[in-house]
């Protein structure tokens, strides 16, 4: 961008400070305002071409304000239902530990959810609008957590399977290129990896346990493992986002580079357990050193989007009464704080 | 864009350890200063990652424009005296 003052036409090193920017003359401020929106665009693209992180108050296109808004609630609603799943075992959880070990990781994830949506809000939209896109259906949150938790097994193949999915998808996004996002998901990333290991460790004393724990735990498997892949979203040529969002750096794999990562290494995961993957198109392939896999359900995948798997309104109903229940407790605390405020003023 | 049901945004600011900075690790909604430090508490401290806490209400804060970056840092760019390499000396002389 040009540095001269439009007016006096020259560049000095010392005026520079004060012809520029808000104390310049008038018509300085014109030309500026009216320096095309190409050049805009051109100095992003060139930014994000050259790994510089864009941040809240620099100049970004509406497109991607709009598709990193959509990403980041999207992101944010999937930790916060996702507590409601793991939620239900908590009371139930076999021993104290595992008690202790399920809330701490659902505090976790309340937490993600935090992050998440103080990085949305930097880019524009309210806390309010948000849950309110919520809360109409208007945003969707990740379609695994409409699937019931029905034995205890649920909980070790979640923290193994949909934490572990969750980290394939999360680890890239560290170097997401808007800020705010990517500061959220080093933080994020940092507590995944207990959740994981906490759930791989439920499968393990299940599958060296009696006859129906490991029943259960193969179950358990039965159950999560298509759900789980359908986790990084529709197959590469039905993704219509995937291309610009891999273009801006907003994601950096597709979704079926990340899919095959994460049966490459889940299915070696499951082999110690003595598990058996669902899959029976499930092989090595020892020329491309990757595992061929089914293909997911898609129908089931969309059916459940659209908002009708097993415990889509139950999420749903959930969290508005969460939220509608809490009202009260919004209004009071704000009633409070002005109070407080207003006695240290009289004070 | 903000809506006045909604608690104040505030932005928080954690010291990891002592002899450190506070560093800006990100913000969150509290209905006065007080729940703010509280909140932060349990949504950036749950592992032990701060001795101190910093918030303050995100409209209070004032940040230079991103537009204006040529104009407030280029005048430092031509000032390559100002670093230690800009100086040639002679090998012999030590500790300097
Ligand atoms: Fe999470
Ligand atoms: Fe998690």
């Amino acid at each position: 961008m040009s540095k001269w003052c439009f007016i006096s036409t020259r560049k000095s090193l010392i005026e520079k400070r004060n012809i520029t920017g808000a104390k310049c003359h008038y018509l300085c401020q014109q030309i500026s305002a009216t320096m095309s929106i190409q050049t805009q665009i051109d100095q992003f693209e060139q930014k994000i071409g050259s790994d510089i992180t864009i941040e809240p108050k620099d100049w970004m296109p509406d497109d991607y304000r709009k598709t990193l808004i959509r990403q980041i609630s999207q992101h944010a609603h999937s930790e916060i239902v996702g507590m409601l799943p793991e939620g239900n075992w908590i009371t139930r959880a076999p021993s104290l530990r595992r008690k202790a070990v399920l809330l701490a990781k659902v505090q976790d994830e309340a937490g993600h959810g935090l992050y998440l949506y103080s990085a949305a809000e930097t880019l524009g939209v309210s806390r309010d609008q948000l849950y309110d896109q919520l809360h109409s259906g208007v945003a969707k949150y990740s379609s695994i957590f409409n699937y019931p938790t029905l034995t205890w097994a649920d909980i070790g193949a979640i923290g193994w399977l949909v934490d572990g999915a969750a980290i394939m998808n999360q680890v890239p996004l560290c170097r997401t290129s808007y800020g705010p996002y990517a500061r959220a998901m080093v933080r994020v990333c940092k507590e995944e990896s207990f959740h994981q290991r906490q759930g791989y460790e439920i499968m393990l004393t299940l599958s060296k346990g009696s006859d129906i724990q490991r029943k259960m735990a193969q179950d358990a498997l039965n159950r999560w493992w298509w759900p789980s892949l359908m986790m990084f979203g529709p197959p590469d040529a039905e993704s219509p986002n995937t291309e610009k969002s891999v273009r801006w750096k907003i994601k950096r794999f597709t979704n079926d580079e990340l899919r095959q990562k994460f049966v490459d290494v889940t299915v070696e995961q499951a082999k110690i357990l003595g598990l058996t993957v669902p899959d029976k198109d499930l092989q090595w392939n020892e020329e491309t050193g990757h595992y061929e896999f089914g293909t997911p359900n898609w129908a089931e995948f969309k059916n459940v989007v659209a908002g009708n798997g097993p415990c889509n309104k139950q999420r749903l109903e959930t969290r508005k009464q969460a939220w509608e229940k809490g009202q009260w407790v919004r209004d009071a605390a704000m009633a409070h704080a002005e109070k407080r405020k207003n006695r240290k003023k009289a004070a | 864009m903000s809506n006045k049901n909604e608690w104040p945004l505030w932005e928080v600011f954690i010291r990891s350890k002592a002899g450190l900075d506070h560093k800006h690790v990100g913000s969150l909604h509290a209905a006065d200063a007080e729940m703010a430090i509280e909140n932060a508490r349990d949504v950036y401290t749950r592992r032990m990652e701060g001795v101190s806490i910093w918030v303050v209400e995100s409209k209070n804060i004032i940040a230079s424009d991103p537009k204006q970056s040529d104009s407030l840092y280029e005048p430092a760019a031509d000032k390559v005296y100002r670093h230690p390499t800009f100086y040639n000396l002679p090998d012999e002389v030590k500790y300097m």
